[in-house]
């Protein structure tokens, strides 16, 4: 059974029922279940076809949606948005000229505005958001996934690299920056005649790569993959998540 | 599968209920002993206000770099070295300026962005803080949850000014002619909208579910 076809037949889709019967989940330890990040309602995991969505019970978030092919898409998307940002560091990203004054800024330029005094964190910043940060989570999300959808163990820091991935998604602000420069561009365009460079495109291009990727995007599918493909999570002495493709060992002892 | 969504409002078994605690990142769900997420490596929060007290403070520093934000010009023009205008602008001025040369279109854009989304953001943050885990029927429940995914999502959004400043001096640096330089409220209004950003992600989702009482049952 290979990791890709293992994380997209994982969901959860069933309301607690009365807990005897079925041995997946086990109440002492958590196993086999799953809590819905926005408003704690437990739910059972179980297999879901890819194409399915699972919403929790109470609040309707999307638990899960595995897709057929998400990860090798997303590995697609992430060396796509890799390509794109490098792309839109090294070309011109606008140009301006008025009465014979001309000035090709690129990307670093605009950072660099404001590079003068107290202004220096923000250089950082911004350009953390609009470069430093989308490129990063294309990195860690390639090591995750590319491991995974080879169907091979997961790298040592896979889960790390997903969950930092994660917590950086709303600080990447590629998106907003295309909207900041089309407030920009009309602002200047009484001032001077403005070019678009390739920089621009690339960015607009972006939007659309993140879209996509968005939309293929499966979490709790990933993280499921993630354990499956042999990271150790039980937790206690004996072995839990009694599961039928449980294929990994059980893990031995507590390590905390 | 079935509509989920459209059971009767059967009580539901929330981890925390069943004794256990959920991990807010992936989900997995973990005896209440556990403080770290084995699988994602999260820490484990129980679903109790006092979460909150990071909320509330990383919403008073987002009001508090607000201030000067509005205070201070986001950017100042000199056009012809100084000799026909040497401009200052704030926020505030700086719509009016888009109002004034007719472009109503991008004044809204800018107006939304930087005054009514920061604003709202912390009427609904603290609104949010302060009915969290108050008794609250299933309704009230989503609507609580729709405002915070709102607030969530359109948060970053504010950068939008930032970003305008930022590109603006950069590329106009036309030498005699016209140079634009960024204004301190521009960081200062950066840091008040990731502040906001830190608070508005702080705040547990899962409170709202619960008319949690203020005793914690670890």
């Amino acid at each position: 059974m290979t990791g890709l076809r293992r994380a997209c037949a994982v969901g959860w889709r069933h309301y607690l029922g009365p807990m005897e019967r079925d041995k997946t989940y086990d109440l002492a330890t958590g196993a086999g279940l799953m809590a819905c990040p926005l408003c704690d309602a437990l739910h059972v995991e179980e297999d879901l076809d890819p194409g399915e969505t699972a919403r929790c019970v109470r609040c309707g978030t999307v638990l899960a949606k595995p897709r057929d092919g998400a990860f090798a898409q997303l590995i697609a998307l992430a060396f796509t948005s890799m390509v794109l940002l490098v792309g839109a560091v090294f070309f011109p990203f606008l140009e301006v000229s008025t009465m014979g004054f001309g000035n090709a800024s690129s990307l670093f330029d605009v950072a660099l505005a404001f590079a003068d005094g107290v202004l220096l964190p923000l250089v950082i910043a911004v350009l953390a958001m609009i470069i430093g940060l989308p490129i990063t989570r294309s990195f860690l999300l390639v090591y995750t996934l590319v491991p995974l959808a080879q169907g091979r163990p997961p790298h040592r820091h896979a889960a790390r690299a997903f969950r930092w991935s994660e917590i950086l998604r709303p600080w990447s602000m590629a998106e907003i920056f295309v909207i900041g420069t089309a407030v920009a561009l009309v602002k200047v365009a009484g001032l001077a005649t403005v070019h678009l460079g390739p920089a621009f495109w690339a960015f607009c291009a972006l939007i659309f790569v993140n879209l996509a990727s968005r939309a293929f995007m499966c979490q709790t599918s990933i993280w499921d993959a993630i354990e499956d493909a042999g990271v150790r999570t039980t937790f206690g002495p004996d072995p839990v998540r009694p599961g039928p493709a449980r294929t990994d060992p059980p893990a031995l002892a507590r390590d905390a | 599968m079935s509509a989920p969504t459209d059971q009767p409002a059967a009580p539901v078994l929330t981890a925390h209920r069943a004794g256990l605690i959920g991990c807010h990142r992936c989900g997995r769900v973990w005896p209440l002993e556990q403080d770290r997420c084995r699988r994602c490596g999260a820490h484990l929060v129980p679903p109790d206000r006092r979460g909150l007290q990071k909320v509330w403070a990383w919403w008073l520093a987002g009001i508090i770099a607000y201030i000067p934000a509005n205070v201070f010009p986001m950017m100042s023009t000199r056009t012809f070295a100084g000799l026909a205008g040497n401009s200052e602008a704030t926020i505030l001025g700086g719509v009016m300026e888009l109002i004034h040369y007719g472009s109503w279109d991008i004044a809204i854009i800018v107006f939304v962005a930087s005054v009514i989304v920061p604003v709202g953001k912390f009427i609904a943050i603290a609104w949010l803080a302060i009915v969290a885990g108050r008794p609250a029927t299933t309704d009230q429940a989503h609507t609580r949850l729709k405002i915070y995914e709102v607030v969530e999502f359109i948060g970053r959004w504010s950068m939008i000014d930032v970003f305008v400043v930022a590109i603006l001096s950069a590329l106009v640096q036309l030498g005699f002619v016209a140079s634009i330089h960024p204004g301190p409220a521009a960081v200062s209004f950066a840091l008040s909208v990731a502040f906001t950003m830190l608070s508005a992600q702080s705040f547990d989702a899962r409170l709202i579910w619960r008319g949690l009482p203020l005793r914690s049952r670890r």
